[in-house]
């Protein structure tokens, strides 16, 4: 390359003249060349490049402060204590419910996410797009499938949870307050389902809305058809069924306002829901247990209030 | 034994929960009743030894006194959480690709779809609809296990067994949270799904679900038992039958409270409030295998007829 460089150098001008800025070229590419493989030194520790310190703020290394600022100053881990009793780690204890119930509802919020851009909440064409999604989109069978099978799933591991804490009698003082909580967030889960339920506008989805419907307008004083409704003044056209259907019939005001319970309203109030539910686990002493057994004699007498 | 239908049951996918939860509850329910027993065959080593009860670390998990107490998160226990994760994922994946939602034809109001069954998880209430009218089987009874279940801890004044498997120390807890949980609320679903076929009709496990099967049933009310067709004698019948229930029933469960010299010792800590609110809600929950046992075996439909409204 240089001789080339060298020999149309000498043919167009000075010879003399040409062999200078030919060793000037050749000094100056191998400055940079030394430059270059310093500078490449630096990236085989990445760890103290400006770029890695701007993302990860903190040191990623193998001792124990790392290991604590790891979870710590982590946006999405920071709900984790820096530290946990070594026998709750263990899965027998928690049976991992509660984690797998979030992780549940995160894929459904993403799988749910993806369906949207698929569906259109009105009556004419909403089954059809489930057609056309289950056959024409790729992966849409798959998509469709995995979302209600997680949420099917979720309903199982929520009430696994449930069971899980009531036999660790975690929802004894000072957790009560939560255990309310996780009851809202069931009731919450199970609204979820079955408000995600009609948004196929098949005949499952209708009739078991138009079921559970009907058991509303047999509310006691708010339904029409209920106990006392009728004192209140309760018609068809009035009662608490009206309000959730947005009309007397299962027809499109339901499907639209079905949409928005599910996509919109319900899961903005889980998930604020779920913020005091991990806020409290926290405040609250972070996992119960397991915690050392308490005997029969060493129960301590009530303080009188 | 028509064994095809039962495969069709448990093997339409949106069936395919419940048949899972047919495994898994009865699993998780050992799983952790064998940690229970485990505990309380350590609490009985300690109680008979106050020596050992001094200097014991009271758990039944490994302990060394050179072991440190705590753990770091990161790695011991995220590591888990992400293995979690990845089992449930791939868990997921295997089963949407091998089994497909349902989706049956469009929605057609003029159409009703024979059974006509709401989602599994809501199975447990429309079967309770076949013994209670809609108000309460769809409205009162959800509202009252909703707010019972919240009572739970505020009721509870049994302060053994926080944050550990036990089942000795609070028998009465366990119990009833089963026999709410898994004896009505999972085997209402269990019932609803696998039992009530074409009609509503009870079919047994491997009898064929036959749309045209006609069964001579006539269900009567209480009242019409004894030949009382006078209404307000019927509803005086009606009252004191329910009346006689809640009495029986209250006196029946403080019996249940104070069998035992430790339960006797829990309630004399419980307030008046406490007491009743407890008593409220139990009897409510009672109120449903009696009126199941009255309508499936006696074809009772209603015990107490009023002009307001019938139980």
């Amino acid at each position: 390359m240089s001789e080339t460089n060298g020999q149309s150098g000498g043919q167009s001008g000075n010879g003399a003249a040409g062999k200078t800025a030919l060793a000037a070229l050749v000094a100056g590419s191998k400055e940079v060349k030394t430059r270059a493989l310093q500078e490449m030194e630096t990236y085989k520790q990445p760890e103290k490049t400006d770029l890695w310190k701007s993302v990860l703020r903190v040191k990623h290394d193998e001792t124990p402060r790392s290991r604590a600022l790891g979870v710590l100053s982590n946006v999405f881990l920071h709900l984790h204590p820096a530290k946990i009793n070594r026998d709750a780690v263990a899965y027998n204890y928690t049976w991992g419910m509660g984690g797998i119930s979030f992780y549940i509802y995160v894929v459904l919020v993403f799988t749910g996410a993806l369906l949207m851009f698929y569906y259109h909440p009105s009556k004419v064409v909403a089954f059809r797009d489930i057609l056309y999604l289950e056959h024409d989109v790729p992966f849409g069978k798959l998509l469709r499938n995995m979302h209600r099978w997680a949420a099917h799933l979720m309903v199982i591991t929520v009430e696994l949870h449930m069971f899980r804490v009531y036999l660790t009698g975690s929802y004894k003082k000072p957790r009560e307050f939560n255990w309310a909580v996780g009851v809202i967030l069931l009731v919450l889960t199970l609204l979820l389902s079955f408000t995600g339920y009609l948004l196929a506008d098949d005949q499952l989805g209708f009739w078991a809305v138009t079921v559970g419907t009907n058991m509303a307008r047999a509310t006691p004083m708010l339904g029409h058809d209920g106990p006392f409704g009728s004192m209140f003044g309760m018609t068809p056209f009035n009662d608490v069924r009206f309000a959730l259907l947005g009309g007397s019939i299962v027809d499109s005001n339901a499907l639209l306002r079905a949409y928005i319970w599910h996509c919109v309203a319900i899961p903005i109030i889980a998930s604020t829901f779920m913020v005091v539910h991990f806020w409290r686990i926290r405040k609250d002493g972070g996992i119960s247990g397991p915690a050392p057994m308490m005997l029969e004699s060493e129960i301590k007498p009530l303080r009188k209030p | 034994m028509d064994w095809h239908q039962l495969w069709i049951i448990l093997a339409t996918p949106d069936n395919v929960p419940i048949t899972l939860l047919l495994f898994v509850m009865p699993f998780y329910s050992w799983y952790g009743l064998r940690q229970s027993f485990a505990n309380d065959r350590l609490i009985e080593q300690l109680e008979a030894n106050p020596e050992m009860a001094k200097t014991h670390h009271r758990k039944t998990q490994s302990y060394r006194p050179e072991w440190a107490r705590e753990v770091h998160v990161w790695p011991y226990l995220l590591r888990i959480e992400f293995l979690a994760a990845l089992v449930v994922t791939i868990i997921l994946f295997v089963w949407s690709i091998t089994l497909n939602a349902p989706l049956e034809e469009p929605s057609n109001p003029t159409l009703t779809m024979n059974p006509s069954k709401a989602p599994w998880y809501f199975l447990g209430l429309q079967e309770m609809l076949v013994y209670f009218d809609p108000w309460m089987a769809g409205v009162v009874l959800p509202s009252l296990i909703i707010v019972g279940l919240m009572v739970i801890p505020y009721i509870d004044e049994n302060p053994l067994g926080n944050g550990y498997y036990t089942y000795k120390q609070r028998k009465f807890a366990i119990w009833t949270f089963i026999f709410g949980f898994i004896i009505l609320w999972i085997s209402m679903i269990i019932i609803g799904t696998m039992i009530r076929g074409p009609g509503w009709m009870w079919f047994w496990p491997g009898q064929t679900w036959d749309h045209n099967r006609l069964i001579f049933e006539v269900n009567r009310d209480l009242h019409e038992i004894f030949g009382i067709r006078n209404k307000l004698l019927a509803f005086a019948v009606g009252g004191a039958a329910t009346t006689a229930y809640l009495v029986g029933a209250v006196v029946g469960i403080h019996k249940l409270i104070t069998l035992s010299p430790f339960s006797r010792k829990i309630y004399q800590r419980m307030s008046l409030l406490q007491y009743t609110v407890m008593q409220v809600f139990l009897v409510t929950m009672l109120a449903l295998p009696v009126k199941m046992i009255l309508r499936l075996v006696f074809r009772i439909k209603y015990v107490w007829v009023t002009p307001w409204f019938n139980i």
